[in-house]
């Protein structure tokens, strides 16, 4: 599904800051991506999002290479893959329904053939009290399960997380790592990345450590 | 969601997940009670209120304004040069001096037969003493005997419309009757026209293509205000797949609304001024200035043409005003990824 060949990457004229990645991430997989801080996480996360493209090395992606991608097919790749970013990115001004539903809407779908989808699972995830509230009013919880239902909504084959848990408390960081890991159950490719060990350890899954802008992979 | 399907996977988009399979996750929800859903697709993906949109409209209605006041002047102009243009082609204007030793009065006779004996004259009116008196009553003054004086005659030939005359067959069978007599066509005066009228769309045009920069540069800077304020939005749209066409589009909606809006302000500001201007002008009449402004521009009163071009260039900056932004948009989108 995604494969990275001596791939390197620095911004402008500074040091590379991720030098020499090789490794696959296979469909149906589950992966955290963990690492100190500053060593490269958000940045792979971007090179996988296709957000950055790589200074050096190989990027296929679904079973393209990212080089050769215009802006067109670079955004329809990303209807395959879910984002959720530490801030959440929520539009402040549309409800949370309206914020989950963004994907389908994006894509041109009837309000009808989808709305049904979005109020299970916005009730799958305990917000369907709170579907016609706005951001701005929402618990830092909240949020974040407003942002991971709109990441998953239109069931992405690869999901990437930057630190999903790191704003819940670890009762709710916990939660959503059962959603994440019954995502994964049902097809979709993982990648969380998190520095939070207590994490990580509740579940026994393939680790991509960066150190020093080199990954070492512990299956 | 454990057994949950999905129709394929590649392109499929659509999820169907019995409830009762959603079991595992639904301790998320255990804290809130689960409320019947009210929420509905209502809010615009780029909130209207999120672009500075009052100065924009302001400098669109200026600018169409300007642009129209523009036009409709060059159009004024225009059909008054051509009224004046086909009243001086029609006729041909004939002077007999006095010259010693022969009659003037009679050389002019002679000279009105003969010139309307030609082919293509209609008619021919000579003027008489009084009314060549009146003539040269702003230069000589009145009250003033004209027997002493070596005033010519003025005879005024009309020419059958649509007729090209011969004028050296004319001028010779003028000059076999009087010697002393002169034939003008006003073809010097009409060229002037010509120039004048010319140089007038000319200007009119220099000021339109001058008003349109300054709308795309004014456009141009509103929207990259607009998109430097909407950047986490256009963030997010390209976070779950939008295109920079379809992101572009959601703008481009508010930027041609505020375009027309702009547009139908100062176009209809510049129309009602055109309506009223033949008050406006009773206003002035009688004054040097509005009686430079009457020989100018005639009655000031637009035909329904000129209303209907005052309306197509004001849709025509709104357009505009779309197009800069679109530009625009495309390629702070390209700046933004």
């Amino acid at each position: 599904m995604v494969r990275f060949e001596n791939v390197g990457l620095r911004y402008g004229l500074g040091p590379e800051i991720l030098r020499d990645l090789s490794f696959l991430i296979p469909a149906h997989s589950f992966q955290f991506l963990t690492g100190p801080s500053g060593a490269g996480k958000t940045s792979l996360l971007k090179l996988l999002f296709l957000s950055l493209r790589p200074t050096r090395g190989l990027v296929n992606l679904f079973g393209h290479d990212v080089s050769l991608l215009g802006k067109d097919q670079i955004a329809d790749l990303r209807k395959r893959i879910g984002i959720v970013l530490q801030d959440f990115r929520l539009l402040d001004h549309m409800t949370t329904y309206e914020n989950v539903a963004l994907p389908f809407r994006v894509m041109g779908r009837d309000e009808s053939s989808y709305r049904k989808e979005v109020i299970d699972l916005l009730k799958w995830v305990g917000l369907g009290e709170r579907m016609d509230a706005l951001p701005p009013i929402l618990s830092g919880g909240e949020k974040q399960r407003a942002a991971i239902a709109r990441a998953v909504i239109s069931r992405p084959h690869l999901l990437l997380a930057d630190e999903p848990t790191g704003n819940v408390d670890p009762t709710l960081g916990r939660r959503l790592l059962r959603l994440f890991i019954e995502l994964n159950r049902s097809g979709t490719a993982v990648v969380i990345a998190t520095h939070d060990m207590a994490l990580m350890d509740q579940y026994d899954a393939r680790r991509l450590v960066l150190h020093q802008g080199r990954l070492h992979i512990y299956e | 969601m454990q057994g949950g399907s999905c129709c394929t996977r590649d392109g499929c988009t659509s999820m169907s997940r019995p409830n009762h399979q959603l079991g595992p996750l639904l301790d998320l929800a255990r804290d809130r009670p689960q409320l019947p859903a009210q929420a509905r697709n209502m809010s615009p993906i780029v909130p209207r209120g999120s672009i500075a949109g009052t100065a924009l409209v302001a400098v669109v209605a200026i600018m169409t304004f300007l642009a129209s006041i523009t036009t409709g002047t060059v159009l004024l102009v225009g059909a008054s040069a051509a009224e004046w243009q086909s009243e001086v082609a029609s006729e041909i204007t004939i002077q007999v001096r006095p010259l010693a030793g022969r009659d003037i009065d009679k050389d002019a006779s002679a000279v009105a037969e003969a010139a309307r004996t030609q082919s293509g004259i209609v008619d021919t009116r000579m003027f008489s003493r009084e009314e060549s008196a009146r003539l040269l009553e702003p230069w000589l003054g009145s009250g003033l005997s004209l027997d002493e004086l070596p005033v010519p005659r003025v005879i005024v030939a009309r020419v059958q419309p649509g007729t090209a005359i011969d004028l050296e067959a004319l001028h010779r069978r003028v000059m076999q009757t009087a010697p002393s007599a002169s034939v003008d066509d006003h073809r010097a005066w009409i060229e002037r026209m010509r120039s004048m009228t010319g140089a007038t769309v000319i200007a009119g045009i220099g000021i339109l293509a001058l008003v349109i920069i300054a709308t795309i540069i004014s456009v141009s800077f509103a929207t990259r205000g607009a998109m430097a304020a909407n950047r986490p939005i256009v963030e997010v749209l390209h976070f779950v797949g939008a295109g920079d066409r379809y992101i572009a589009n959601r703008f481009l909606r508010h930027f041609l609304r505020l375009g027309l809006e702009g547009g139908l302000i100062g176009g209809g500001l510049a129309m009602l001024v055109f309506g009223f201007s033949e008050s406006i002008a009773g206003w002035f009449s009688g004054t040097p200035v509005g009686d430079q402004f009457a020989a100018l521009l005639g009655t000031f009163s637009l035909r329904p043409s000129g209303y209907l071009a005052l309306a197509v260039q004001a849709v025509l900056i709104a357009g505009i005003t779309a197009w800069a932004s679109r530009r625009t948009l495309l390629t702070t989108l390209n700046e933004i990824d």
